[in-house]
């Protein structure tokens, strides 16, 4: 370790890790710093990634996917099974594990440096501008400066906090999260089963994700707005005391995810932030693997060309903003809209609208198909929700 | 006033993230909610796991001995 750095890159999540690898990539130094002992653990994940997602950030590699998810299920709140063809599309079940710690490998293959159970308590900030981090390694501390930070410190982002952004989201768009790895059930892997409705995760769904046809990833995310009358874990606890009594819990991971749009500002004079972190989640699905990864490249490519020109200013990083709301957070904003009309759907209406969906026979049950045929009877926000969960 | 039950936290930052006057420090296995703290509750709502609780029987007592004394 040295004692400066071009960029500090704070967080080894896939966001952190292709920063880390963009920037390096382009010629410059980087201190990737990661504060528990190991990147890719504990996995705060329920694990599913869309195939076509992937392949725009990264070639898949077969050792990352535990199993291939053909086509998804979605559960009304009574009870009924909508199943989508979805066609050639596909999705993964990743192992996160393994594909935070190849992401990060990769970083280091284009000289990134990596500093684990490296614990950042504060940045270096003397005159508004951030100038790098002080961190806590095994015992001691140290400052590390650099021209420029990039927080990927996920959903808390303490890093944005110390830079003077507004990272705070209304607690309706914070959704609280519980998962377990089921074992000793028996699943279709081919499926992955989505079930909405008030009393199962109310202002969320709860997800079935198979790794294999005995194991999966169960859990749930209900709004901030509704956790203050019932915890994830109650919701939790009754869904799998239903449906699968039997099963023994292999894993149980808390999170918080941000269904929100993009934070506002997302740069300071010497400061980026990446991922969950700047809110660049999918508002519906919640998914962010794919997206941190896109803003992470912006990210690291901006941080290298700034630093070439020796003007690393919150004006000059803005570029990143822009071009990451030409690729994704305009999409958000759009998706956003959608989830706020969605999360007005009462129970009744998603009874309904699984009773349209289920009038054209599963075959023909596309999506382009499902969505003609909902348009003529009623125009229903459902479909919006199908088609989000499609595309990214 | 509100209390943490560390043994329950999985160190996640939820509580962190929804903070609206930035109280709760997280440390690598700890949490600790500062002085600053406004009593809101946000954070105790929206942790999956209970881990965050009023200390409401504390407050009591205080409050008693306050009118004792």
């Amino acid at each position: 370790m040295r004692d400066s750095y071009d960029c500090i890159v704070v967080g080894g999540g896939p966001g952190g890790a292709w920063a880390a690898k963009h920037a390096a990539e382009n010629g410059v130094s980087v201190l990737l710093l990661e504060k528990d002992r190991e990147v890719g653990i504990p996995v705060r994940c329920a694990e599913a990634v869309s195939e076509k997602g992937l392949k725009t950030v990264v070639e898949p590699q077969p050792r990352w996917i535990s199993n291939i998810i053909e086509g998804f299920v979605i559960v009304s709140p009574d009870g009924r099974e909508v199943a989508i063809d979805t066609g050639k599309e596909r999705g993964y079940m990743l192992d996160r594990k393994i594909f935070d710690y190849d992401l990060v490998q990769m970083a280091t293959m284009n000289g990134v440096e990596v500093m684990t159970k490296a614990y950042v308590y504060d940045l270096i900030k003397p005159n508004g501008t951030v100038e790098g981090v002080r961190v806590q390694h095994m015992g001691e501390h140290h400052d590390i400066r650099a021209r420029i930070v990039i927080g990927a410190d996920g959903v808390e982002s303490r890093v944005g906090r110390w830079a003077g952004l507004r990272t705070n989201i209304k607690m309706k768009d914070m959704e609280s999260c519980l998962q377990m790895t089921l074992s000793n059930i028996k699943v279709d892997p081919k499926y992955i089963y989505f079930y909405l409705g008030r009393d199962v995760a109310p202002g969320g769904y709860l997800w079935i994700f198979p790794k294999n046809e005995r194991v999966a990833n169960v859990g749930l995310g209900i709004s901030g707005e509704y956790a203050r009358y019932k915890s994830a874990k109650e919701y939790l606890k009754e869904f799998i005391g239903r449906h699968f009594p039997n099963a023994a819990v292999l894993y149980t991971v808390v999170g918080g995810v941000p269904c929100a749009t993009t934070l506002k500002k997302i740069v300071a004079d010497g400061l980026m932030l990446v991922g969950d972190a700047a809110h660049q989640v999918n508002p519906i699905s919640g998914g962010g693997i794919t997206t941190a990864m896109i803003a992470g490249k912006i990210a690291g490519g901006v941080a290298a060309k700034a630093i070439a020109e020796d003007d690393v200013s919150e004006n000059r990083l803005s570029q990143y903003a822009r071009d990451w709301h030409k690729a994704e957070g305009k999409n958000h904003e759009r998706t956003y809209k959608i989830k706020q009309a969605v999360y007005k759907l009462t129970d009744e209406d998603l009874n309904k609208t699984a009773d349209t969906i289920l009038s054209v026979p599963l075959e023909k049950r596309t999506l382009a198909n499902i969505f003609r045929t909902a348009l003529f009877r009623h125009p229903s926000l459902i479909l919006d929700v199908v088609k989000v969960f499609m595309t990214k | 006033m509100i209390e943490v039950i560390n043994d329950k936290c999985d160190f996640c930052g939820v509580c962190v993230a929804v903070c609206p006057v930035d109280s709760i420090d997280l440390f690598e296995a700890r949490i600790e909610i500062k002085q600053n703290c406004i009593d809101c509750m946000l954070c105790v709502w929206i942790c999956p796991v209970e881990t965050l609780a009023p200390i409401e029987k504390l407050q009591e007592v205080e409050c008693e001995t306050a009118m004792i004394v």
